[in-house]
C-alpha cells in the first residue's frame, strides 16, 4: 500500500459491526485465537519452559520408579511394577501442575496492565481469555502426555489400547479446563501474584500426595482413603490407571474402591465433567466485574 | 449531534476513599479536551469509570449517546484507551501487537492489514514494526500504545498522561499526533498534571481538585475570568505569616491591586492579582519601601491555568503535587489499579 492512500484509509468509517449481537461466535473465535496465538509466540520465543515441562515429568518418572523399586510384592495389591502403576499419576500431576500455573501469566498481564488492553476492548465473552489459556495448557499437556506415555512404553510399562488413548485424552482435557478456569479465576481475584504462587504452592503437592497418584488408596490410612477420594484428581488418575493395565475396560468397570462405594470409570468421568463445570461456573462473576 | 462524552455528577469510592466525588463533562466531537488537576485528583478513576475499567457509584456516562452502563460493549467499540503505563507484551512485535488489539476488536482480516499498515506509517514505527517491543525506547513504545489505541478508528481517543516521563522530543511528537487526529475529525480526551501542555493543546479544560470538576471552559475564558496581570512576591525566602499579612493588608490597599493572596505552601509568599498594563508593580515596590519591608524576589507574568487553579483552590498545582506526593499510598494506589 502507498502511503498517499494512508490517510484515507485512517478517515474510512468503522466498519466494526454496530450491531453488537452480530456474529459473536465469529468475534470469540476471533479474539480466542488472537489471545491464543499470543500464547504460543511467546514459547516459540521463550522455549525453556516447553523443554523443563517434558523434562520435569520424565524425571519424575525415572526417579519415583526407582524409589518404590524395592517395595513389597503386593504393595500394589496385584502383580505390576511401580513402574507401570506410576505413569497415570504422573500424566495427571503434570496436566494438573500446568493448569494450575495457568493462572500466573494473566496475573502478571494484570499487575503490567496488560489485562485493561483486554478489558477495555469490546470482546465477545471473556471467557475468551480462558479459553486461550485452556487451549495452550491443553496442547503444552498433549505433548507431555505423549512424552510421558513414550516413556512409560520404553521403561516396559506398555501401552493403552487406542480408545483408552482417546479416553486419557478426554480426561486430560477436562482436568485441564477445569483447573485452568480455577487458576484464572484466582489470578482475576487474588491481590498479586506472590499470593496466587503462595496458592499455588500450598495446592500441587499436598493434592498429589492425598491422590491415588503415588500408591493406590489400598495402601493409605482410612482417614487419607477418604480424603483422596474427593480429590478430583483421584478421578483422573484410576480411570487412566486402569485402562493402561486393563486392555479389556468399559463404563462400568470399578475404577476406584471409594470407602463409601465403588465408583465406575463411567462415573468417574461425570465426576470430571462436574468438576470442569462447576469450575467455569464458579468464575463467571470474577469475569463479569468491572460489568462485562 | 450526541457530544461526544457526556459525563455526569460521576461518583467512585475505593473502600472509604471518595476518589471522585462530583464529576461532570460535556466533550463535544472533534475537540481536545484536556483533565487538569494534581495527581491523586480523581483524573485517573475518572477515565476509568469511561473506559469501563471500574464501575462508578453513581452518575450517567455516555460515548456519543451510547451509555457506557448499560452497553458496555457497544461503548467499548467507540473508545480507544491509552493507559499511563505503556501496557504492551515485550516479547512480541509491533506488528503483532497491533495484529492482536485488531482481534480483540474484530476487525475484518483485510481491514486489519490496511489498518495498521496506517497506524505503522502514521506514528513512524516502519522501521521497528518487526522488531520485539521489549527492545524499544520508552517514547517508541508510547508510539506503539498510541498506535494500538488507534486502531480501530475509535470516535474518542482516551489518554491518560501520554507524555509522563517521556523525553521532549518524544512529547512533541505526541502533541503534533493529538493534533493531527483531532484534525481528522476524532475527539481526544487526555489528562495531564503539566499545565503548559493542556494549555496548548486542549480546546476546552476541566480542572479537577479532590474529586470536583472546579473550573471547566477554553484555556483563554479561565484565565480572562481569573482577569489581571500576576505579581508573585516573596518579602523574604520565608516569610513570618504575620509580616506577609501586614504586607497583604497594607498592598491590598494600593489602586492597581485587585486581589491579594498568601500562598502558605511557597514560604508565605504573595500573589498579586493586578490590572494589566498598569505601574502596580512600582506602586508595590513604592508602598513596601515606605514601610520598610524588605523584597527578596518580584515577579510579573500574565495568568496561567495554574492562577485559575490557584484562584479556585488557594494553592498551586506544585504544591498540591507535592502534598500529594507525601500523602499517596503507592501501593494502596497499584492495587486499585488492577482491579
Amino acid at each position: 500500500m502507498s502511503s498517499s492512500t494512508t490517510p484515507s484509509t485512517l478517515n474510512s468509517p468503522v466498519t466494526v459491526p454496530a450491531d453488537s449481537t452480530h456474529g459473536v461466535l465469529a468475534d470469540f473465535l476471533q479474539e480466542t485465537s488472537a489471545l491464543t496465538r499470543r500464547l504460543f509466540i511467546q514459547l516459540q520465543r521463550r522455549p525453556s519452559t516447553l523443554l523443563a515441562g517434558i523434562i520435569q515429568p520424565l524425571m519424575w518418572l525415572i526417579l519415583f520408579g526407582a524409589l518404590f523399586q524395592n517395595a513389597p510384592t503386593g504393595f500394589l495389591g496385584s502383580e505390576i511394577s511401580y513402574g507401570r502403576f506410576i505413569g497415570a499419576g504422573i500424566i495427571v500431576f503434570t496436566a494438573f501442575g500446568g493448569a494450575l500455573n495457568a493462572g500466573l501469566p494473566v496475573m502478571f498481564d494484570r499487575e503490567f496492565g496488560f489485562l485493561n488492553r483486554l478489558l477495555v476492548a469490546p470482546l465477545a465473552s471473556r471467557y475468551s481469555i480462558v479459553m486461550a489459556s485452556a487451549i495452550f495448557i491443553t496442547a503444552m499437556s498433549t505433548i507431555q502426555t505423549i512424552a510421558i506415555i513414550a516413556m512409560s512404553a520404553f521403561l516396559g510399562a506398555g501401552l493403552p489400547s487406542a480408545t483408552g488413548l482417546v479416553l486419557v485424552g478426554a480426561i486430560v482435557l477436562l482436568l485441564v479446563v477445569g483447573v485452568t478456569a480455577l487458576s484464572l479465576g484466582l489470578a482475576f481475584s487474588l491481590p498479586g501474584h506472590i499470593e496466587l504462587i503462595a496458592v499455588i504452592f500450598v495446592t500441587n503437592l499436598p493434592l498429589l500426595f492425598a491422590s491415588t497418584a503415588l500408591v493406590p488408596l489400598s495402601f493409605m490410612p482410612p482417614w487419607l482413603q477418604w480424603v483422596a477420594t474427593l480429590n478430583p484428581l483421584s478421578y483422573a488418575i484410576e480411570p487412566i490407571r486402569y485402562v493402561y493395565l486393563h486392555p479389556e475396560w468399559s463404563w462400568q468397570s470399578v475404577v476406584l474402591h471409594a470407602p463409601f462405594g465403588d465408583v465406575t470409570l463411567g462415573a468417574a468421568l461425570l465426576v470430571l465433567i462436574g468438576f470442569c463445570a462447576i469450575a467455569l461456573l464458579s468464575i463467571q462473576p470474577r469475569l463479569k466485574r468491572a460489568f462485562a | 449531534m450526541a457530544p461526544a462524552v457526556l459525563i455526569e455528577k460521576l461518583q467512585k469510592k475505593y473502600g472509604a476513599v471518595e476518589a471522585v466525588k462530583d464529576v461532570s463533562l460535556r466533550i463535544e466531537p472533534g475537540e481536545i479536551f484536556g483533565l487538569l488537576g494534581p495527581n491523586g485528583a480523581g483524573k485517573t478513576t475518572t477515565l476509568r469509570c469511561l473506559c469501563t475499567l471500574a464501575e462508578p457509584n453513581a452518575g450517567k456516562i455516555e460515548v456519543s449517546g451510547i451509555s457506557v452502563l448499560e452497553q458496555p460493549k457497544l461503548a467499548r467499540q467507540k473508545l480507544g484507551y491509552v493507559a499511563q503505563e505503556v501496557a504492551i507484551d515485550k516479547v512480541l512485535t509491533g506488528r503483532e501487537l497491533l495484529e492482536l488489539q485488531a482481534a480483540l476488536y474484530h476487525l475484518p482480516r483485510a481491514i486489519a492489514k490496511s489498518q495498521i499498515e496506517a497506524v505503522i506509517q502514521r506514528l513512524g514505527l516502519k522501521d521497528y514494526a518487526d522488531k520485539k517491543s521489549g527492545t524499544y525506547s520508552g517514547g517508541l513504545k508510547k508510539r506503539l500504545d498510541l498506535a494500538a489505541g488507534l486502531l480501530h478508528q475509535p470516535d474518542v481517543l482516551v489518554l491518560d498522561e501520554p507524555t509522563v516521563g517521556l523525553d521532549i522530543e518524544s512529547r512533541v511528537a505526541v502533541w503534533e499526533f493529538l493534533r493531527k487526529i483531532r484534525a481528522e475529525g476524532t475527539t481526544v480526551l487526555l489528562t495531564s498534571h503539566y499545565l503548559e501542555e493542556i494549555d496548548m493543546l486542549a480546546d476546552r479544560v476541566a480542572i479537577i481538585d479532590q474529586g470536583k470538576v472546579i473550573a471547566a471552559g477554553t484555556p483563554s475564558d479561565l484565565k480572562d475570568k481569573v482577569g489581571g496581570d500576576r505579581i508573585t512576591l516573596r518579602i523574604r525566602e520565608f516569610t513570618a505569616l504575620d509580616e506577609a499579612e501586614t504586607a497583604k493588608t497594607l498592598l491590598a490597599d494600593l489602586a492597581p491591586v485587585q486581589e491579594v493572596i498568601i500562598n502558605t505552601a511557597q514560604g508565605n509568599s504573595l500573589n498579586l492579582v493586578v490590572r494589566p498594563q498598569s505601574d502596580a508593580l512600582t506602586a508595590v515596590q513604592t508602598a513596601l519601601h515606605q514601610a520598610n519591608l524588605p523584597i527578596f524576589g518580584i515577579a510579573q507574568s500574565r495568568p496561567s491555568l495554574d492562577d485559575v487553579y490557584l484562584a479556585a483552590t488557594g494553592r498551586t498545582l506544585l504544591d498540591a503535587e507535592i502534598a500529594a506526593a507525601g500523602t499517596r499510598d503507592e501501593k494502596a494506589e497499584r492495587k486499585k489499579q488492577m482491579r
